[in-house]
């Protein structure tokens, strides 16, 4: 007992000591903070934004300096993290996920000083910028070469929830698949989480029982695709290269690339250049990209590419008519293109889908 | 040779009030060692870890943000526990609150006076107490285990609520997004300082003041007491265990249903399906680390809310994982639990006989 005393009186003068040691750091760099939603050891969404952070330090060098938390719940305490990093002396601050829109403009209001960069929302104020990629552009690719490689004409879709963003994602697959196979069908397992291995290996298992020869994915981790692997069905990464995961089964990734944005924004801040504006790019920003497509046949290769192409271009739009609902109502005529405010917030399938859409 | 464990002939009143002081000691002193191995100054780290967050006043009010739903739920199990009744679902009937309390504010938007705060606060207690009662009808009905019961109605909890907020309370301007309207003026709690300490730390620390006196002063807290430790004897005196199942259950579902709205009406402003980050379920460690007492369970709350926000503040700073700090609460665990052993029993080692 004694020297567990000893021990404790030990420790008591060293956090004593600690405290006169504080922090006192010269707050010369911009200081750039990063909230995420997953682990960055997540190899999908938290982990691209994080690829971001180090391409910011890569470029910028000793004018920034970047600090990040991970793994923050969508609620009361993302509000907290936020606020955290804003009285910590951070200059810019990205928040990388939709549920922590709220929070960042409760805590943008406080610091109006401070710039704030909100993924995926739909909520600005002055200090407070939107971003997003044009994810559906990909997933029309990897629709298509999902109807070149399917035997059975079936792919699963593991989502993760009914917000417009899947939805679109939804479409866009099956309608890159309906290019190709008129007849494709689409099956949908709703998980409700963005990050869950074990439920998405689940719904993954549930949908390859249920005879779809593709898997794909609209949440972070890798399950989806190592399930893939493990049952000898094809599968597609999500939103970054998840090849060391399934050499055999991804045909090809959507990475989300969020370097040249984050750059920029940084450099805007430093350069005092900075406004509160409303992004979203895809192919032709250099903000969606494929990775290597492999594991299938050149012909498909090249068709793939041939779109990458086009949508990078401009020539091509993923959603362009005539384009019908899931009830059979013509929701774009022929020659003309969904424009972004209903892309935005679209809440209806298009005809096709083998679900029910969650209202 | 082995080693048994052996109880002790007397317990130290002492060393039970000093054993989770001792096990915070060796947290920091193994949290030092951990974090010299990562090559950091364990020094600093500890500082980042434990005291900055209590040296700012944003920080405090954060801390006391972070502690009140725990500190709350906490007193309840306290008293549960303190008369040998399990409930482990705080974190379902917390839930059941939060969607008792949220009614108002999302069927009757437009419904703003002072009397609809008052009404919220109610209705969430009265839903956490309501979904307590079923295991307490159960075990006084049909002698099921209220640990398993209460358990699995968590998940029940947060199913409904799932649906809820998928469903008919989804708000319609929300782009289909999990999540209901949000709630204004007179449906969100009073908030002080920086706008985010709200009632319900003022609530927390009133239901500790009035479980400490309860406990410690009246009748109902010396029959909670007898008939936890000795129900033979509780019999005797004319306690009825039945009636205190019920009492217990209600009272922390209550709690728990109080807090789920605070923190709904509070930090969140709206109903979204995450409601707590598992508030329900470490306010069980929260009452066993304050050894069951209200006012232990009010320290206990601060403590386990300074290690969440000094692991935030030790990622930031220090540019260490997020599991850190959940290390840290495991260690910590892990020293009151063993220290609380030695306590009651002292370690020997016996050699083989030789006869």
């Amino acid at each position: 007992m004694r020297k567990i005393l000893k021990l404790a009186v030990a420790t008591a003068l060293l956090a004593a000591g600690a405290m006169t040691a504080g922090a006192a750091n010269a707050a010369d760099p911009l200081k750039v903070g990063f909230i995420y939603v997953g682990p960055i050891g997540d190899h999908g969404w938290s982990y691209q934004h994080d690829q971001g952070r180090l391409a910011i330090e890569a470029a910028l060098g000793d004018k920034v300096e970047t600090v990040y938390v991970e793994k923050v719940a969508e609620g009361p305490d993302a509000e907290r993290a936020i606020t955290r990093l804003a009285r910590q002396g951070a200059g810019l601050i990205f928040t990388t996920s939709f549920g922590f829109m709220e929070q960042t403009l409760a805590v943008a209001k406080k610091f109006p000083d401070i710039k704030f960069e909100h993924a995926t929302g739909y909520k600005r104020a002055d200090n407070v910028s939107t971003y997003s990629a044009r994810f559906y552009e990909g997933r029309y690719v990897i629709g298509q070469i999902a109807a070149k490689m399917s035997k059975s004409g079936i792919a699963g879709y593991v989502a993760s929830f009914p917000i417009p963003e899947v939805v679109r994602g939804i479409n866009a697959f099956l309608l890159g698949a309906q290019s190709v196979n008129p007849d494709f069908k689409l099956k949908v397992v709703w998980v409700n989480s963005w990050f869950d291995p074990g439920k998405e290996a689940d719904a993954a298992k549930v949908l390859i029982g249920q005879g779809a020869d593709i898997i794909t994915q609209h949440t972070d981790s890798t399950a989806p695709l190592q399930i893939a692997e493990e049952q000898g069905v094809v599968g597609f990464g999500q939103a970054s290269n998840m090849i060391k995961f399934a050499p055999k089964a991804q045909l090809t990734a959507i990475v989300d690339d969020w370097s040249t944005y984050y750059i920029d924004r940084t450099k805007a801040v430093l350069d005092g250049t900075w406004t509160s504006t409303d992004t979203w790019g895809g192919m032709g920003a250099k903000m969606v990209g494929m990775s290597e497509y492999t594991n299938m046949p050149d012909d498909v290769k090249a068709m793939a590419m041939e779109t990458q192409a086009k949508i990078t271009s401009g020539a091509f739009h993923p959603f362009a008519g005539p384009i019908y609902k899931q009830d059979g109502e013509l929701a774009v005529a022929e020659g003309a293109v969904l424009n972004d405010g209903t892309l935005a917030g679209m809440n209806w399938y298009v005809k096709g889908v083998d679900d029910t859409l969650p209202q | 040779m082995r080693l048994v464990l052996e109880r002790r002939a007397e317990r130290s009143r002492l060393m039970g009030w000093l054993s989770p002081v001792v096990a915070v000691a060796l947290t920091l002193a193994t949290g030092a060692v951990i974090f010299s191995l990562m090559g950091l100054d364990p020094a600093r780290a500890l500082y980042v870890y434990f005291l900055e967050p209590v040296l700012w006043w944003w920080s405090l009010e954060e801390l006391v943000v972070k502690a009140a739903p725990l500190v709350m739920i906490g007193v309840g199990l306290a008293v549960c526990f303190r008369a040998n009744v399990w409930n482990i679902g705080a974190e379902g009937q917390l839930t059941m609150g939060a969607l008792f309390g949220s009614a108002l504010p999302i069927l009757w938007h437009e419904f703003q006076s002072f009397p609809v705060m008052v009404l919220m606060l109610l209705m969430g207690a009265l839903g956490g107490a309501l979904y307590a009662a079923i295991p307490a009808f159960l075990r006084t009905r049909f002698g099921t285990n209220e640990i398993l019961t209460s358990l699995m109605l968590v998940y029940v909890a947060q199913l409904i609520a799932d649906w809820f907020i998928r469903g008919p309370w989804r708000d319609p301007q929300g782009f289909n997004f999990p999540k209901s309207v949000q709630f204004e003026g007179w449906q969100l709690l009073p908030t002080l300082g920086d706008g985010r300490m709200h009632l319900g730390a003022g609530l927390a620390l009133v239901a500790v003041v009035v479980l400490y006196v309860v406990m410690s002063r009246t009748l109902k807290g010396f029959e909670v007491r007898v008939v936890g430790t000795a129900p033979r004897a509780g019999t005797f005196a004319g306690f009825s265990s039945k009636r205190m199942v019920w009492f217990c259950l209600l009272l922390s579902g209550g709690l728990a249903g109080l807090a789920g709205i605070c923190e709904v009406a509070g930090p969140s402003g709206h109903l979204q399906p995450a409601i707590s980050p598992g508030y329900g379920f470490t306010a069980i460690i929260v009452a066993f680390l304050g050894r069951l007492n209200p006012v232990g369970v009010l320290v206990a709350g601060v403590m386990l809310g300074i290690s969440y926000l000094g692991g935030e503040a030790a990622q930031i700073d220090l540019g260490i994982s997020d599991k850190t700090a959940q290390v840290f609460q495991g260690i910590l665990l892990f020293f009151i639990l063993a220290c609380d052993t030695l306590i009651l029993y002292r370690i020997r080692l016996l050699r083989p006989q030789t006869a």
